[in-house]
């Protein structure tokens, strides 16, 4: 079975603007540098099946948005490929865009305050020719009802609704288009404990009535053991450990995940004092030679600091790069 | 006697759209050298509890009855010196964001200075042999370095890192930390944590620490209180709130809360919203969302107290 989109060797990477001198340097031929280039995504290749929740884990900076970016289309890629439903969308295309949505973190900055609801949830069906413009009205009323809001706020505006009810009105937004996969990034993270449930529910409740596919991007461990059924760790722009989401927990191989879950404050099991993983995410301007991780690694070994891991299968469908784990079997 | 006694503290704000009480009868205790967690969703009065504490209000808002014993000391009737010789001093104050809370064109080592030097006559060298000292405890290597940095060439662990050495720098009674690791990634946040416990464990300092993460907590503080629409609706010794809550709200945000076991099943979720805080039910404001709720709750409970357990419900859980 091929995957509904998979991702090969997906990279993007970002120049540093040049400075007046360096540009005029470099005009003249003088200047040796190139621009230098910030690897943001290397070589992320994922696949996701059809009706799956594929988490998409890591800390700031270690390029989980820019993956969700790329694979619904907001930014070009800069090397590698993307496919959806096998047909090659690496250039974006707007058809096939169309199938791909995205929920993003802030709902009080991805509504614009100043568009009633009907019109937020209707704009882009109607622009790409999905409803009529007399159709519109009725069209809000199944979306809003859809995600679970009366469809009488149809002529309200964002500010008059809470946190979790503007994050339903943003998932509204996304289904108008109706599409298959939807690309949620830290979709829960600004809602609270509470309200988080809900809207995690509402997620559930949407992949199984309109057979929706997430890439399901989020620090926050606990809800990706929740809602997911595989996990991919990301560090410093590379995937790092790929997984079914139990046996990434349960079993951890690379030893940020290991960190990683260790750290993570939870209510269900009793934390020994452990002492957290020290050090912090290495710059991606000047990333260490090697694994990246290898100067906050407890189990660094000579081979880290100069060959990158690759990621391979250890057990069955459980991927990881890291030297300690394929040199021991 | 306890270091920190806060007993029926009402704060309101008086606004155009009429007065809001933001904190409702609030009453707690801090003994030396515990950590007190206090837990809330957003608008449920936990940071205006700290800046209570603090007498950091600003117009609108302003004590309007209860009383902050400190070492007992009354502060609603302590001068605005008595509160510069306080604040830095025996109480100080970790924000959620370092940015905002750390002076931007000052390098590092001349903001810890500052606070020292402010309560205390010291010489240069001392100061910086004690700046030094603080940035150390507070897991920065090369302090004598670090101090020459401003804070844009920080990371966000560094920055919070500098602003907790600000907060210990004159060894304090009682820090209140509030949301102080919320901005920050998970492995960070596990340091942070980690070396406050050490500090709290090896000073004797009491710590307040305000979260809306209540795993955040769990292995931290020794006593739990958790806040709605401006109450302290439960409160007790951590492991018993968690294990055992007595209030049905505690149960609810306990329940809503995504684990392993709960994988593939619905999620619990506390039916409603929070209620604005201008236009509370009457009586108990969590009664809409309850489940347990009834005509009885139409009264604002009082408190109950069972051992070291309090609560405000007329409906508890029974304990197993």
């Amino acid at each position: 079975m091929t995957a509904m989109l998979s991702t090969n060797k997906l990279t993007k990477t970002f120049s540093l603007k040049q400075g007046t001198l360096a540009r005029a340097a470099a005009a003249l031929g003088v200047g040796g540098d190139a621009p230098r280039q910030v690897f943001a995504v290397n070589q992320v290749s994922l696949d996701v099946d059809q009706g799956e929740v594929l988490g998409l884990v890591g800390e700031s900076g270690c390029g989980k948005s820019t993956v969700g970016r790329m694979i619904a289309g907001l930014l070009p890629a800069s090397a590698g490929s993307l496919a959806f439903q096998g047909e090659d969308i690496t250039r974006p295309s707007v058809a096939t865009h169309l199938k791909i949505q995205m929920v993003f973190q802030n709902p009080y900055a991805s509504l614009n305050p100043r568009h009633r609801i009907d019109q937020a949830v209707t704009e882009a069906a109607q622009y790409h020719g999905l409803v009529s413009k007399s159709e519109a009205p009725a069209y809000a009323a199944q979306l809003l009802r859809q995600v679970g809001l009366d469809p009488s706020y149809a002529t309200r505006y964002p500010h008059q609704f809470s946190g979790g009810q503007r994050q339903r009105i943003a998932i509204a937004r996304a289904l108008s288009l109706k599409p298959r996969f939807v690309v949620c990034d830290e979709a829960v993270s600004a809602l609270d404990v509470s309200v988080q449930a809900q809207v995690l529910n509402l997620f559930m409740d949407l992949r199984e009535s309109q057979g929706l596919t997430y890439l399901f991007i989020s620090h926050n461990l606990a809800v990706v053991e929740y809602i997911a059924d595989r996990v991919a760790i990301m560090y410093l722009g590379r995937v790092v450990e790929l997984a079914d989401t139990r046996s990434i927990f349960s079993r951890p191989q690379h030893p940020y995940t290991q960190a990683l879950i260790a750290d993570a404050p939870r209510l269900d099991t009793k934390v020994a004092e452990h002492r957290p993983i020290q050090g912090e995410l290495p710059s991606p301007l000047d990333p260490p030679r090697g694994c990246a991780f290898h100067p906050r690694c407890p189990h660094a070994m000579e081979r880290c600091r100069s060959e990158v891991p690759a990621l391979q299968q250890g057990a069955p469908g459980h991927w990881s790069a890291c030297h300690l784990v394929h040199a021991a079997a | 006697m306890a270091l920190l006694e806060v007993d029926r503290l009402v704060t309101e704000f008086h606004t155009g759209a009429g007065v809001v009480r933001a904190l409702d009868n609030v009453s707690f205790t801090l003994e030396r050298g515990k950590v007190l967690g206090i837990v809330g969703e957003s608008g449920s009065g936990k940071s205006v509890t700290a800046f209570s504490l603090m007498n950091l209000l600003e117009a609108p808002g302003r004590i309007a009855s209860g009383s902050i014993r400190f070492k007992g000391e009354e502060l609603g009737a302590a001068s605005p010196t008595r509160w510069s010789q306080l604040r830095g001093d025996r109480i100080a104050m970790v924000f959620q964001d370092p940015m905002m809370s750390l002076n931007p064109v000052m390098r590092i080592g001349a903001q810890l200075a500052e606070t020292v030097a402010i309560h205390a006559r010291a010489s240069r060298a001392q100061i910086d042999e004690q700046v030094c000292s603080a940035l150390r405890r507070v897991g920065i290597a090369a302090p004598a370095e670090r101090m020459r940095a401003y804070p844009h060439e920080l990371s966000g662990g560094m920055r919070q890192r500098v602003a907790i050495a600000n907060a210990i720098i004159n060894a304090p009674d009682l820090i209140i930390a509030d949301e102080p690791t919320t901005a920050l990634d998970v492995t960070i946040q596990g340091q942070i944590l980690y070396e406050m416990k050490q500090l709290v464990r090896s000073s004797g300092t009491a710590l307040l620490w305000i979260t809306h993460d209540i795993s955040l907590v769990k292995d931290l503080a020794d006593h739990l209180c958790v806040m709605y629409a401006g109450r302290v609706i439960e409160q007790g010794p951590v492991d018993q709130v968690i294990g055992q809550p007595r209030h049905p709200y505690t149960r609810g945000l306990i329940d809503s809360l995504p684990h392993a076991a709960s994988r593939g099943k619905r999620l619990y979720s506390i039916p409603g919203a929070t209620p604005p805080l201008l236009a509370l039910p009457p009586g108990c404001a969590f009664a809409p969302r309850c489940s347990r709720a009834s005509a009885a709750c139409s009264v604002t409970p009082q408190v109950t107290v069972a051992g070291a357990r309090e609560f405000r419900c007329f409906h508890p859980l029974d304990r197993p």
